[in-house]
């Protein structure tokens, strides 16, 4: 029993390490804020819960399983709530992410302008 | 009445399993504690429905399981490209309707968009969640509104 559940939880583990280099390495290798906030998304959401996963499998108590899917659980709600407010914070600061050339649907690429003057108006950028 | 209870229960359970106590006395402070936060946000009159949406709980059950399957999709779809050669993304922006009706319904489709890596929302105003997507077909994906009906049945149900 022991034996199986080491074979089953060590590749999760390893699995879940590997996404996290990734996400890190993603850090590096995209190119702006905004495209490297999608790399970090792979670190807290498939690298953090194969992870937990893993460790729930090498767990002697029922409790501490139940604790680790609370773990997993609330990181899945707090890491989009985060992960929101740090691009929201950017991009009301004036910090505009590098786009693709008409990269947007019809409706919506005669507005981008609007938009963006909008959402920066709405804060203000602090005085600098 | 109802949602004072539930959040009493949901607090006590909760703090029976982070402290795995027993005795009593422990388990009589955990209970009163609880009690005590209930009081507390009535006494506030922050106690509604939408702090504790418990009769979306099952509705969540079933749109959990196709949530995580899109997670680990676009999961790896991100990884692959972070990994391939000169990162084949195409960043873009894009504005899709919610089609939800209730705040709670558009706060839990733009906490699923951004979950998925590859899709990241912006901004939700008006009814409209402002999505940056790393490549072009993650944004089209989006536009085409899996996620967004799957949203709107899970809030469905509700009064």
């Amino acid at each position: 029993m022991t034996l199986l559940l080491h074979t089953l939880s060590w590749p999760l583990l390893l699995a879940g390490a590997a996404f996290c280099i990734i996400g890190g390495i993603g850090l590096f290798r995209l190119p702006d804020f905004y495209t490297r906030i999608h790399a970090a998304g792979i670190t807290d959401t498939l690298g953090a819960a194969l992870i937990l996963i893993g460790l729930a499998l090498q767990a002697e108590e029922l409790l501490v399983v139940i604790k680790l899917a609370l773990v997993l659980a609330f990181l899945f709600f707090s890491s989009p709530a985060c992960t929101h407010a740090l691009a929201r914070a950017a991009f009301s600061h004036g910090l505009r992410p590098l786009l693709q050339d008409q990269c947007f649907d019809e409706s919506f690429a005669s507005d981008y302008v609007n938009w963006v003057n909008e959402e920066t108006e709405e804060e203000p950028t602090s005085a600098s | 009445m109802k949602h004072a209870s539930g959040l009493a229960i949901t607090l006590f359970v909760a703090w029976l399993l982070w402290s795995g106590h027993t005795a009593i006395l422990l388990v009589t402070l955990g209970a009163g504690s609880s009690l005590l936060v209930v009081w507390l946000l009535h006494h506030l009159g922050i106690l509604d429905p939408q702090g504790q949406p418990l009769h979306l709980l099952l509705d969540i059950a079933r749109y959990l399981p196709w949530l995580l399957r899109e997670v680990v999709r676009s999961n790896l779809d991100v990884a692959r490209r972070i990994l391939s050669r000169d990162p084949p993304i195409s960043p873009c922006v894009t504005r899709i309707k919610a089609m939800q009706k209730t705040p709670l319904g558009q706060v839990i489709f733009a906490n699923s968009i951004t979950l998925t890596p590859g899709t990241l929302s912006l901004r939700v105003r008006d009814g409209y969640v402002v999505v940056h997507a790393l490549t072009r077909e993650a944004g089209e994906a989006l536009q085409d509104g899996e996620m967004n009906r799957r949203v709107l049945r899970l809030e469905g149900e509700t009064p």
